[in-house]
């Protein structure tokens, strides 16, 4: 049979390899090549060596710290958001899943924010933010710490509906049997959830863990429409500063390109991480 | 459904249950009373959406009922904020691109990488392996590690219209769809297609009509989470696309903002709203195969 099929290669595989080309395996080699350019469009390009490399950190001699603080900004801002993601999906799935009376509709309403894009979200909550602040004279950003936890809620508002469905999905599927057995063995509720139904859920939470930090570390949206990168750059984080440095002023194209690099390679080592994670985790279960 | 049952009988007992049915129901409506702020807003007067933003009146009840009343109407302008909003942004047109970018991508991503997960996954050489390793590497990639290279690339190819960016969504794209598609072609048992193809069918006729029925399911999976992440995509098409003749509704809202930072929150409001009904209402009739794609995309991707 594969014989047969082999020969059908032009129907099956080239459109989509043709267009997998364009769209992913041509940009990307290029974008490698180019972080060590200096270049305006594609065709102009000068070799410059790793100097785009240096300008990310030193400019004229002197250290910018601009790429160094989006750095730890989205750090802070990942660490933050997973945090309260998680604790608040899970918590609202646990509840869930206790059958209660209108179990549908809650999940349907938490669920809904989810659907609705990060630039239609972002301005739903600048009206509220702003208005708010108006009060007391400020607006969201006034300073990068309201920026930040101007971003956490709105983040927290889109994702924790997404994240509570896998919770649900995982808890349904721990043995309903587990569970009476912890019971008869007079395992109170306490006892339950740290010796039953959190270790049975550990792959559900490592998938989620990994789902918002890689949701947090390449938010763009949110912030392009919510803060800007306002006060002065302060609430920039990466994906943003790359997009800013690259589109922002003329003549530091090869500078994005390389930020664009670093933040390819670190994405890349947290998804190895990650699937170290899930593999070892389905080996045990 | 019989393992929900288990789990809810050793839930809290009934006392608890009302409780937290109330709990929620409260809980469940703030969560989106975001959205109803913003629709109550949307018909408001611009100068009073800052002023007063949860309120209907610019009077408090308290000065009595018919100053009341005039507040209410000073409040609000009708659809004034709606003529506005869809004249400066365009939204019919916007949406109507929107519409057409995300239903012939996903055909699209779904079609080819269905097709070539199958090839792949049958036929064993050294090629199909790395198109499949490429395939898992793409996935790890964020895209402002291609953004400048792809937009111009697309440039160049005469990509910059609605239909040349389905091309860029489906090699984008194909990553995930693939590997998703693969995952589930792996437990299609041989002996189906082995039958349909002593029986005479061409690989091509063996694949439409018997491969691809089965993968219905993985099919709808990657239809919904692709369809909703195209919809909302605003950086790929705002970088590939002539934005000064095709504008997609996200793009069509965030130009609501000028360049100086000014918005026309009137407009803002409106056009908003304009941009969360069509989600709401596929999102209540499609539920059930949404929340289906998020449960099983999760435990593969």
């Amino acid at each position: 049979m594969e014989k047969a099929i082999k020969r059908y290669w032009p129907v099956f595989v080239l459109p989509t390899m043709a267009a997998f080309i364009i769209g992913f395996i041509a940009p990307f080699i290029y974008g490698i090549f180019l972080s060590f350019c200096k270049f305006t469009t594609v065709v102009d390009w000068k070799w410059v060596g790793i100097k785009n490399y240096t300008r990310i950190f030193f400019v004229n001699g002197k250290l910018d710290t601009t790429f160094i603080h989006s750095l730890w900004y989205t750090a802070l801002f990942t660490v933050v958001t997973v945090l309260i993601i998680n604790v608040v999906a899970f918590a609202i799935a646990m509840a869930l899943t206790k059958g209660i009376k209108g179990t549908n509709f809650f999940r349907t309403s938490f669920f809904l924010p989810n659907l609705i894009g990060g630039i239609v979200l972002s301005y739903i909550w600048l009206m509220i933010f702003n208005s708010v602040l108006a009060n007391y004279s400020k607006t969201i950003v006034s300073t990068q710490w309201y920026a930040f936890w101007g971003l956490v809620i709105v983040v927290c508002w889109q994702q924790i509906g997404y994240m509570m469905i896998i919770y649900i999905a995982g808890i349904q599927n721990i043995p309903g049997d587990m569970i009476e057995a912890a019971k008869i063995d007079g395992a109170n509720n306490w006892q339950m959830l740290r010796d039953v139904i959190i270790p049975s859920l550990m792959p559900t939470i490592t998938i989620c863990t990994f789902l918002t930090l890689t949701n947090g570390f390449k938010l763009f949206d949110q912030n392009l429409a919510l803060t800007g990168g306002n006060p002065g750059k302060m609430s920039q984080l990466l994906a943003l500063n790359i997009y800013d440095t690259m589109y922002g002023t003329t003549g530091w194209q090869g500078v994005g390109q390389a930020k664009a690099v670093i933040f390819f390679i670190l994405v890349a080592i947290i998804s190895v991480i990650q699937n170290k994670l899930t593999t070892s985790k389905e080996v045990q279960a | 459904m019989a393992k929900k049952e288990k789990i809810t009988a050793s839930g809290p007992k009934k006392k608890y249950g009302t409780l937290l049915t109330v709990l929620f129901t409260i809980i469940s409506l703030l969560w989106i009373s975001p959205i109803f702020v913003v629709i109550l807003n949307s018909f408001k007067r611009k100068a009073y959406i800052f002023k007063n933003p949860f309120g209907i009146s610019n009077v408090p009840i308290t000065r009595g009922y018919d100053r009341w009343v005039k507040g209410v109407e000073k409040t609000f302008v009708g659809f004034l904020n709606y003529t506005n909003a869809i004249n400066k942004t365009g939204f019919f047109k916007a949406f109507g691109y929107s519409l057409f970018i995300t239903v012939a991508s996903v055909a699209l991503i779904v079609l080819c990488c269905s097709m070539c997960a199958w090839y792949i996954t049958r036929v064993h050489n050294k090629a199909t392996k790395v198109i499949y390793l490429l395939c898992l590497f793409s996935m790890i990639v964020p895209f402002q590690m291609v953004m400048f290279t792809l937009s111009k690339f697309a440039n160049m190819l005469h990509l910059s219209n609605p239909v040349g960016i389905v091309i860029v969504y489906l090699g984008f794209g194909a990553g995930l769809a693939i590997f998703m598609f693969t995952g589930f072609v792996k437990s299609i048992p041989l002996e189906i297609e082995e039958a349909a193809m002593i029986d005479g069918c061409t690989p091509i006729q063996t694949y439409f009509q018997v491969v691809f029925p089965i993968m219905k399911p993985t099919a709808i999976t990657v239809a919904i989470l692709d369809a909703m992440w195209i919809w909302n995509d605003y950086l790929l098409p705002s970088l590939v696309l002539n934005v000064n003749k095709y504008k997609t509704v996200q793009i069509a809202v965030q130009n609501l903002k000028q360049s100086y930072g000014q918005i026309d929150w009137g407009a803002m409001m409106a056009v908003l709203v304009l941009a969360i009904i069509p989600i709401v209402i596929f999102y209540i009739f499609a539920q059930k195969y949404i929340i289906e794609g998020v449960m099983s995309g999760a435990v593969k991707g």
